[in-house]
């Protein structure tokens, strides 16, 4: 199939990934003690020990360091997130796979978008941090859906991969996991790209999450526009990984149900 | 009636590989410890093997067959989920299939959530599950259980949920994988109305069962998958009679592989004796003297022993006994008992216990066979040597069918 096509079978099941949202999102907080809260209280409680340790115990000399690392951790909570359950969309898809004609692209895309909402939703926090601290926001925001959309792009190419990945070979989650762990501190979330001696810093635009967490932290913390030319460098990417995602799902897809 | 088929099937192939069924999965890390590893023709399970089937509009075909036989994969490929390895598979019209009850429920959600979530996995949208709302709660008869959560349903309401949703999608094709086995009566007889409602409105019905009954009581036709492969198709209770003789077959020539099997390699804890004389071979045959290990209620059996004298005596007694599956001694006798007049016995042969009526009620047997003294001392007494079924006969309960008949006379009172 097509990329198109594999598009708009998608847009064609949004009812059904909607409908697929709200169950994961409802479901993961219904029946636990603080209910939807625990979706601002994750994010607060990274914060909280990152704050500590990187501004009082390591003594990153920035001024707002709290509210900068915010801007990027959130961020980077949605791709983790997205990478972590995402790679396991298709093995823990269950019946939905299994026992049912079901467009199996729309459960990568499920973890996604729950996540993004989840990301939206902790946006008010962000911005109340902002408030306390006394540090401006500006009208270059409006980026910010140009930037999601790419960082959705990205995210959603590489979860594709990996679900249909992890469907034949059953480590692959696992070996995602640890190397996330990896990325997340070459990515420029808990320090600034001040940090990086000049001579390493070219190393940052290989990096498709750095460029994008610069990005937020531009239009959020610094209140300017983003680097395009970057961004532009992994919108392609993510598209040219989105083609490779789908042609490797599409070709595999008819096999996942016996496969699990 | 139009010429087009419904389900048209060519050549269908579907194999699984091993490791899948074993669920042994490949990880990147088997395939860097053995990166060459070739995969042959043994590392496949042929699941289907060729089937062809065409079904026109409006039949109910049931397939039937034992487990394995590929029943619930031909479903599968049909509802779309499995892909065939080579053949065609073409299904005209909005397919939905009972082969999984509630997928995607939730049980967080309540029952009105998981109406709405579930009918959008089968393809309804949000409008046309709203206009059925109330039918499909009507129909799971769940009343006010509807706003509970799905965790508090018991299996027999989360069924009932799940099946009012699936026959609300108003299909075109309908397949069917054992639903009718579980739930309870009520359940069991509404969705036979609901099934009965599909044939009436000329919905083409696909369903896999083992319950032979409902399979007479629905299908126009039946298929016996037999291997992967149709082995039978037509009239309900011809084919079903095919697949009965068919199994009964294979479980006979099961047991006699199992029992001449037997006899050479009895293990010493169930066998014992001084080995004056050793009983070398036991078969069951029929009244041929064709080997078996099924026989018929009512139907003539004889067991025979081949025996060999080790060191001569002149003191030796042939016994059998029969235990049924609850170890309860059915039937037991020996030479010694029944004053049987054998002559003198050579030095080696075969000693035959014919029975001409064999009027035990249907179930499993075991044999023990001896060869012992008078004093009852055993030369050589070996215990579960075979294994027999009883079939058939009238659906009578107990261990022995005595010869008997029923007869009724009006009293004649004199006042």
């Amino acid at each position: 199939m097509s990329i198109t096509g594999h598009l708009a079978e998608l847009a064609r099941h949004r009812a059904l990934l909607w409908a697929l949202v709200g169950r994961e999102l409802k479901g993961r907080y219904r029946g636990s003690l603080f209910g939807f809260l625990w979706t601002f209280l994750n994010p607060l409680m990274l914060l909280a020990v990152y704050a500590l340790v990187f501004s009082v115990y390591f003594r990153i000399d920035m001024a707002h360091y709290a509210v900068f690392m915010f801007t990027g951790l959130l961020p980077w909570v949605f791709f983790s997130s997205c990478i972590n359950e995402g790679a396991g969309a298709i093995t823990e898809g269950g019946s939905l796979v299994t026992k049912v004609m079901f467009p199996l692209q729309v459960l990568p895309a499920v973890k996604v978008m729950a996540n993004f909402v989840n990301y939206l939703l902790s946006l008010p926090i962000l911005f109340a941090f902002y408030l306390f601290d006394g540090v401006a926001l500006t009208w270059c925001l409006v980026a910010f859906f140009v930037v999601a959309a790419v960082h959705i792009l990205f995210t959603y190419s590489l979860v594709l991969l990996l679900s249909a990945a992890n469907v034949f070979l059953r480590d692959t989650k696992h070996m995602v996991n640890n190397l996330l762990t990896l990325w997340f501190f070459l990515t420029p979330i808990l320090y600034p790209l001040t940090q990086i001696p000049e001579g390493f810093r070219f190393l940052v635009q290989f990096n498709p999450a750095a460029v994008i967490t610069l990005a937020y932290h531009d239009l959020f913390f610094w209140g300017r526009w983003p680097a395009w030319g970057p961004l532009a460098g992994v919108a392609g990417l993510s598209l040219v990984l989105l083609v490779v995602a789908v042609v490797v799902f599409e070709h595999y897809k008819e096999y996942f149900a016996e496969k699990i | 009636m139009s010429t087009a088929t419904a389900i048209e099937i060519a050549g269908l192939v579907k194999r699984f590989r091993r490791e899948m069924l074993r669920r042994d999965y490949t990880t990147w890390k088997s395939l860097l410890l053995r990166p060459f590893k070739r995969r042959t023709d043994a590392d496949y399970l042929t699941v289907l093997d060729g089937v062809d089937l065409s079904i026109e509009p409006g039949r109910t075909i049931a397939i039937i067959g034992q487990n394995g036989s590929g029943k619930s994969t031909l479903l599968k490929i049909l509802a779309g989920i499995y892909k065939a390895d080579q053949g065609t598979v073409t299904v005209r019209g909005r397919v939905s299939s009972l082969i999984e009850l509630g997928a995607g429920f939730h049980p967080e959600f309540s029952g009105r959530e998981n109406i709405y979530l579930n009918g959008t996995i089968l393809g309804l949208s949000k409008k046309e599950i709203a206009a059925r709302f109330d039918e499909i709660v009507a129909y799971s008869g769940l009343g006010d259980f509807i706003e509970a959560p799905v965790r508090t349903y018991s299996s027999g309401m989360y069924v009932r949920l799940g099946f009012a949703v699936a026959v609300n999608v108003d299909p075109d094709v309908l397949l069917v994988d054992e639903v009718l086995a579980v739930g309870d009566e009520a359940f069991a007889h509404k969705c036979e109305t609901k099934l009965n409602q599909f044939k009436a409105a000329g919905k083409t019905i696909v369903l896999v069962s083992h319950d032979l009954i409902s399979v007479k009581k629905f299908a126009d036709e039946v298929v016996w998958l037999d291997g992967g492969k149709v082995a039978a198709r037509g009239e309900a209770a011809q084919v079903i009679d095919i697949y009965r003789q068919g199994v009964a077959r294979r479980e006979d020539e099961a047991g006699r592989v199992q029992a001449e099997a037997r006899v050479a390699e009895l293990a010493a804890a169930r066998r014992w004796g001084q080995g004056e004389v050793e009983i070398t071979g036991v078969r069951l045959l029929d009244s041929e003297g064709q080997a078996h290990a099924v026989f018929a209620s009512g139907g003539p059996m004889n067991i025979e022993m081949d025996y060999l004298m080790r060191q001569p005596v002149d003191d030796l007694v042939f016994g059998v006994a029969l235990n049924n599956s609850a170890g309860v001694l059915c039937y037991g006798s020996n030479t010694a008992i029944d004053q049987a007049e054998l002559g003198p016995i050579p030095p080696q042969g075969t000693v035959r216990f014919a029975v001409q009526r064999l009027d035990l009620v249907p179930g499993t047997f075991t044999l023990d066979v001896a060869a012992h003294a008078g004093d009852g001392r055993a030369y050589d007494y070996l215990t579960q040597v075979a294994s027999l079924s009883v079939r058939g006969g009238p659906r009578d309960e107990g261990i022995w069918r005595p010869p008997h008949s029923w007869s009724l006379r009006a009293r004649e009172d004199k006042a």
